[in-house]
């Protein structure tokens, strides 16, 4: 009780005022930055216990030996070692886990800058051309759609459309474009890029949408009224300004393309391996060090990628 | 939990009903079986854990109306089901599993060996799992994980696989079946006899099979063999240099395009066939039902080199014991009496004990499913849908035929972790 007044004295100096000496001497004693760290402590908390001690575990099983049916506790690099068995003994040529990992990054790249195209375009005219907020609201959710639907759902949906026997191949069969069904619509890259991008440029559109509706109008008036054309008005003030959503966007769609290999596997008819697909057969087959070896590899991986981002556009600064 | 439960004298299902994260944590943490006091007043219920072959609504209604004991399924991917008995084996009572799993789940000593005293019906469960040979006398192919090598323990704690009969039996037998590959006969318009046409360039980018490493490598195996490449002293049990080998041919086929995807579940398979995405590949029996069942020419061809069979069956959690044990014996003895069995019959699986499931089928029922003979009348699915016209004969015909055509079983092999890495590559490459 005795805190959580504080606090509110705190955050509100007219309270204090007027109330009586000792209980303000009391609050002043406090400290503003251990009132900070009371604030955030339940979210560190949380953090601490579901995302900080969990993958200590992961990390320290993946330096656990293993059989057919139980982890052993020892140390042991056997996680690691038996990912990239065979991988030296085949260089110049990329064993299977690298390929997999360097596909991993080519179906996420083409993904980051797809989504980030249509979500620029679709959050810039959200913002900028849309004048009402209920407008805003509206179509803000309409972007929602993909996630209303399972991934058996859109499995199944694919099939009739991109299928051999499919809407987009009969319909091409009969302009009289092409004479053999185009195999490739449906399990391969394309698919899974078409499919990622459906679900995922949501993420870009949201805290792009997020920065621009902040950019100050009168900044676009003064831009104008410099003489700039919309194309310099864009590159100079809009992009710059909403470059934190830019990147939050970013983070968003590569951390979850890192890690997918539901979409991946559905569309790519399993035929298509990325980072996760070998986490989770590992996990399948009971190999829990390795999988958590893999977990490692990844998030390691994903990382670099996020520093290097965020080199790029310091968020806190932007925020 | 025990304290609360000790002071207040809150019951269980009011626990239970009050928050349901609790009741997951108490299922969790085998706390449920601390207070037998509680549980006598409770209804009889025993937390069923398998994949969806034997579980159905139908059978858990009617255990309920003969035995009053409610069974509430828990159900997951063969895979999952492992997983789940070594990580938590209290969230479960019951255990339907494959017997190919047991070199993995026995060793953990997570599960409760079955008295085969206690099983009214054991010495009438069919001679194909007992002696490996069907009731005619054919003798079963023996390669990988076969039931009967894998069906006794040692004694009632032991984790070894006993080599001649005990009275502790691994897993009581229910149901099983002989998979072969299923094609789109009006797409192929010709006949197939042989496991090699899955790599036949005839069917390039029509091909798939299933992404399950330890059932895929098998029927990867049974076409090797079918190619005449190799000869495997045991296709359920390969060396390094066997797996080698055949990953070796099963990639230079993906390579060169032949498959279309490779599909991990029934709806998948389903929805490949249909959609005529694939003409031949690997399949389920009920999967070629349903995708016969949408009107779509389908059929479960049998192949001269023969069948790769599977079985499953029941065992009990470590941790059940008193009158929930004997709820699971009562429970299994209800399984073999036969509506099950029938049950599972209609749907085109076979039953362990074969005299209860005739008893609870019409003559021509089992003259369609058991005997191979065309069907006298119109077979219905247990939902009562039509599945085939009278006249029709099951594929593959009878019993004798198809479970005497049985050339593997599906296996967990000594080289399983090389095993599952190959095919990670397999399906990477």
């Amino acid at each position: 009780m005795d805190t959580s007044d504080n606090i509110l004295q705190q955050a509100s100096p007219d309270l204090v005022r007027g109330s009586d000496m000792a209980r303000s001497a009391k609050a002043a004693r406090l400290s503003p930055s251990f009132i900070s760290w009371l604030q955030a402590g339940p979210m560190m908390l949380v953090f601490l216990a579901f995302f900080l001690i969990p993958l200590v575990f992961v990390v320290i099983v993946s330096f656990w030996d293993y059989n057919e049916y139980q982890l052993l506790p020892a140390f042991s690099g056997r996680g690691y070692t038996d990912t990239f068995e065979g991988c030296i003994a085949q260089l110049p040529d990329l064993c299977t886990i690298g390929k997999t990992y360097v596909k991993t990054l080519k179906l996420c790249f083409l993904v980051w800058v797809i989504t980030l195209f249509i979500g620029f375009w679709v959050a810039y005219f959200l913002a900028f051309h849309v004048k009402s907020k209920t407008w805003q609201m509206g179509l803000s959710l309409l972007c929602t759609i993909p996630f209303w639907t399972s991934n058996v759902i859109r499995m199944i949906a694919w099939i009739p459309l991109l299928g051999r026997n499919g809407l987009v191949n009969s319909g091409l069969m009969k302009t009289g474009l092409i004479n053999q069904p185009v195999e490739w619509l449906l399990f391969s890259e394309f698919s899974v890029v078409l499919a990622l991008v459906h679900l995922f440029t949501f993420f870009m559109v949201v805290p792009i949408f997020n920065s621009m509706i902040r950019v100050d109008r009168s900044l676009i008036e003064a831009a104008y009224d410099a003489g700039a054309t919309g194309f310099q008005t864009l590159v100079n003030v809009i992009i710059p300004l909403a470059k934190p959503g830019i990147v939050i966007g970013s983070i968003f769609v590569i951390t979850i393309v890192m890690g997918d290999f539901i979409t991946i596997g559905v569309m790519g008819g399993q035929q298509i391996a990325a980072a996760g697909k070998i986490i989770e057969t590992r996990v399948n087959a009971l190999q829990f060090p390795a999988a958590a070896a893999n977990a490692v590899i990844l998030l390691v991986i994903t990382f670099l990628i996020i520093t290097m981002m965020s080199r790029i556009v310091d968020i806190k600064k932007e925020l | 939990m025990t304290e609360t439960t000790k002071k207040t004298g809150v019951s269980r299902r009011t626990l239970l009903k009050s928050t349901a994260g609790l009741a997951g944590l108490a299922a969790g943490s085998g706390a449920i079986t601390g207070f037998p006091y509680v549980m006598s007043a409770e209804p009889k219920v025993l937390r069923y854990l398998g994949t969806a072959v034997n579980e159905g609504d139908d059978i858990s209604k009617q255990c309920l109306k003969d035995t009053g004991i409610k069974i509430e399924y828990i159900t997951a991917t063969t895979d999952d089901v492992t997983k789940r008995v070594m990580t938590q084996p209290n969230s479960f009572d019951v255990l339907d599993t494959e017997y190919f799993s047991l070199k993995k789940i026995v060793p953990s000593g997570n599960i409760l060996a079955l008295d085969a005293k206690k099983i009214k019906q054991f010495d009438n469960i069919t001679p194909v799992f007992t002696k490996g040979e069907t009731p005619g006398g054919k003798k079963i192919g023996g390669q990988g994980t076969a039931p009967w090598k894998v069906l006794y323990l040692e004694g009632k704690d032991s984790r070894k696989f006993a080599t001649s009969p005990t009275e502790f039996v691994t897993l009581i037998p229910t149901v099983y079946n002989a998979d072969t590959l299923g094609i789109r006969p009006d797409l192929i318009k010709r006949p197939i006899g042989s496991w090699s046409e899955l790599l036949n360039p005839e069917f390039k980018g029509k091909a798939s099979i299933l992404n399950i490493p330890s059932i895929g490598i098998m029927d990867a195996a049974m076409v090797v063999e079918a190619t005449g490449k190799y000869k495997y002293a045991d296709k359920g049990n390969m060396t390094k240099e066997e797996i080698d080998l055949t990953m070796k041919v099963m990639t230079e086929a993906k390579k060169a395009g032949q498959f279309r995807a490779f599909w991990k579940d029934f709806n998948e398979s389903v929805n490949l066939m249909a959609s005529g995405e694939t003409v031949i590949q690997s399949m389920w029996s009920p999967a070629v039902t349903k995708v016969r069942s949408m009107g779509i020419a389908c059929t479960f061809q049998p192949l001269k080199e023969g069948y790769r069979s599977w079985a499953s069956g029941f065992c009990v959690s470590k941790g059940v014991s008193g009158a929930k044990l004997d709820w699971a014996y009562e429970f299994v003895n209800w399984f073999l009496s036969g509506y099950a069995g029938a049950y599972l019959n209609r749907q085109g699986y076979y039953s362990a004990v074969l005299s209860t499931a005739k008893a609870n089928m019409e003559p021509y029922e089992w003259a369609y499913w058991m005997e191979g003979k065309p069907a006298e009348k119109d077979i219905k699915a247990p939902d009562g849908s039509l599945l085939e016209k009278a006249g029709s004969v099951r594929d593959g015909g009878s019993y004798e035929d198809r479970m005497g055509s049985v050339a593997c079983w599906n296996a967990v092999m000594d080289e399983n972790d090389y095993m599952v890495r190959k095919w990670n590559e397999f399906i990477a490459a």
